[in-house]
């Protein structure tokens, strides 16, 4: 076996369940809280990844685009959340999926309409755009391993948040109990309104960390936030650690899926079975798994407590 | 009284649209304007799919966001015989019906198990199996899809190849789907349905195994989709993936619930809806997906009981 591919494809699964993460962790918590399905989470994901784009153009910066989107992220998800998503918590899910779904076409065409049908990409500053040797013969491209470390910082400190601040002591017992927080004087609407915001910002900083390999393009998170549904059902839904371990398998799943499982086949199958077999099976995979545990426990692995 | 004037409100509204529809050819004949047999054909198909959606979602509350999968496999239960030179209209048929009955057999079971927003997602989760299913399968056309070149015959009787032949085999299918539809809603079947979307538990404490009825719906209702599938690939001559993306199961719920939920007619009058906004908008500017969306927003916010709900009341203060 090819130890140097197969630990530069460990950690490029990594990278991808630190991507997942920081989606899935917003979406979690908004559902969890307030029991809302935002199909409309990619849409954020996306217009980061956009803001970012324009702004690195007019700072000449792609760390001042960063810095200064990821707040401009936050307002427009805390502004989308006074303006229209408040209005939605008291329907039912049929409704939030329908209503979402009309906010992902109304961003998209927004953004065709902006910034124009083609993607943007994102120049990298030199610091970032080259390889590190991260051990004895293996290197591995500096952007994502940037990528890894601020996900696994962000993951640390949301961590941090929900167990050792008030805050999180609230956001917490949203998620278990929604009533009988608000029934304890909490202005749960206000909280509603900045739980929504933190999720906005971590899925577009997870739009803008992406954009610099992939470029930022129209319906770049309708993919992807699939994906991080299966991350949320499989994680249980309002369980921030869940959500974790969920979104790193799922990556680890998917990238080695993609590239070791025609190997592994070739040695139950015939070569050719197995090159036809393997792609179809890799891009299920993910699904599978969460078929299966669905099958198995059907409140995802680690479901909040006192639902 | 208000029973009265529900059933009054069904036939008139049946009978006019019914009668519209079926002169409709006669009028192409006139004008010698294809355009508007394709839509109402279009709008037909959709309809079909529609009130498959709607049996389980409108009467059983089982939300669905992946029928789409049906079409699809409708779609290539027309279009891999055909790459194979079958072209039976009936064998066509039957593939399509049985394999999606078998896919909505396996995959229930699995997702009848889940409630709420785990039924919503893993319907969905299964529904992109299939679609990546299809996507790497290169023999079939894989991402670029599948040309249909020659469409169903039903021996020497008739085939779909004329227009206006496949406008009446579609027009017929739409009436006997909700004439089905019909009987099974008003069926001791259907009140069992019914009974286990306002009451499950109830249901259960009465005695009913509410797991194998909602089984048994969730596969009427697929094999429907599956037939409006094969209709579809018919009708489109195209066959691709796409049909089956996640965006066309939320297509497909968005017309129901326009419709009304739960209303016989209310499919129809939503794919209706979405099918002419669709022609109306699209022919206005590039960017109409915006007003869609912003539509399907208003919906949501404001219109309750879909068009169906609309009407009954219009015709209750009169």
């Amino acid at each position: 076996m090819d130890w140097v591919l197969i630990i530069t494809q460990l950690l490029n699964g990594l990278q991808l369940g630190l991507l997942l993460f920081l989606l899935a962790s917003g979406l979690t918590l908004v559902f969890g809280i307030m029991d809302f399905v935002n199909l409309a989470h990619g849409a954020l994901y996306m217009i980061g990844a956009y803001f970012c784009a324009t702004l690195t153009e007019f700072t000449g910066s792609f760390l001042w685009g960063l810095l200064i989107a990821v707040p401009v992220t936050a307002a427009a998800g805390a502004l989308l959340e006074i303006s229209i998503i408040q209005r939605l918590y008291s329907k039912d899910h049929l409704d939030h999926v329908l209503a979402t779904f009309g906010l992902i076409l109304c961003f998209d065409t927004a953004v065709h309409f902006l910034w124009g049908p083609e993607g943007k990409a994102i120049p990298l500053p030199t610091f970032l755009d080259g390889r590190v040797t991260i051990l004895p013969g293996i290197e591995f491209p500096t952007f994502r391993l940037s990528i890894i470390l601020t996900g696994l910082l962000l993951a640390f400190v949301l961590y941090f948040i929900i167990t050792h601040t008030k805050m999180g002591m609230l956001i917490r017992a949203g998620a278990s109990n929604r009533q009988m927080v608000s029934a304890h004087g909490i202005d749960i609407k206000s909280l509603f309104t900045v739980v929504f915001a933190v999720g906005a910002a971590m899925a577009g900083f997870a739009g803008m960390m992406i954009s610099p390999i992939t470029e930022a393009s129209i319906g770049m998170g309708n993919e992807i936030i699939i994906v991080a549904f299966v991350v949320i059902i499989i994680g249980g839904i309002g369980s921030i650690k869940g959500a974790f371990l969920a979104a790193i398998l799922v990556g680890l799943i998917d990238t080695m899926g993609r590239s070791f499982l025609d190997t592994l086949l070739k040695l139950i199958l015939s070569a050719e079975n197995a090159e036809t077999a393997a792609p179809a099976l890799s891009a299920m995979a993910i699904y599978i798994l969460m078929a299966a545990i669905l099958a198995v426990r059907p409140q995802g692995l680690f479901p909040p407590k006192g639902r | 009284m208000r029973d009265q004037i529900k059933r009054g409100h069904y036939s008139y509204a049946l009978i006019i649209s019914t009668a519209l529809l079926a002169m409709l050819p006669l009028y192409v004949h006139v004008s010698g304007d294809d355009f508007y047999l394709d839509l109402a054909n279009r709008l037909m198909i959709l309809a079909i799919a529609a009130t498959s959606l709607n049996l389980i979602l409108g009467h059983g509350g089982m939300i669905s966001f992946g029928h789409a999968a049906y079409l699809g496999i409708g779609a290539y239960s027309v279009g891999i015989p055909a790459y194979y030179e079958i072209h039976n209209g009936l064998f066509q048929l039957l593939v399509a019906i049985t394999v999606s009955g078998l896919f909505a057999l396996l995959t229930g079971a699995v997702c009848l198990r889940t409630k709420g927003v785990y039924f919503i997602m893993i319907t969905m989760a299964f529904t992109q199996m299939a679609f990546f299913g299809i996507v790497s399968i290169e023999e079939y056309g894989g991402d670029d899809g599948l040309v249909i070149d020659t469409r169903s015959t039903f021996g020497n009787f008739f085939n779909l190849e004329d227009t206006v032949t496949l406008y009446y085999f579609v027009f017929v299918s739409l009436l006997t789907s909700l004439y089905i539809v019909k009987r099974i809603m008003n069926s001791r079947f259907g009140m069992v349905i019914a009974g286990s979307k306002s009451n499950e538990r109830r249901m259960q404490s009465i005695g009913y195994n509410t797991y194998r009825y909602k089984l048994v719906c969730y596969v009427l209702s697929g094999c429907l989709c599956g037939y409006a599938g094969a209709l579809l690939g018919n009708f489109t001559n195209f066959i691709s993936p796409e049909m089956m993306d996640w965006t066309a199961s939320g297509e497909l719920i968005f017309m129901v619930l326009l419709g009304g939920t739960g209303t016989l007619l209310g499919p129809l009058w939503g794919a209706a809806t979405f099918v002419l906004l669709e022609e109306w908008l699209s022919g206005i500017t590039t960017y109409w997906h915006f007003f869609f969306g912003a539509l399907l927003i208003i919906v949501v916010l404001f219109v309750r009981g879909g068009i169906d709900g609309l009407l009954k009341r219009i015709r209750l203060t009169k």
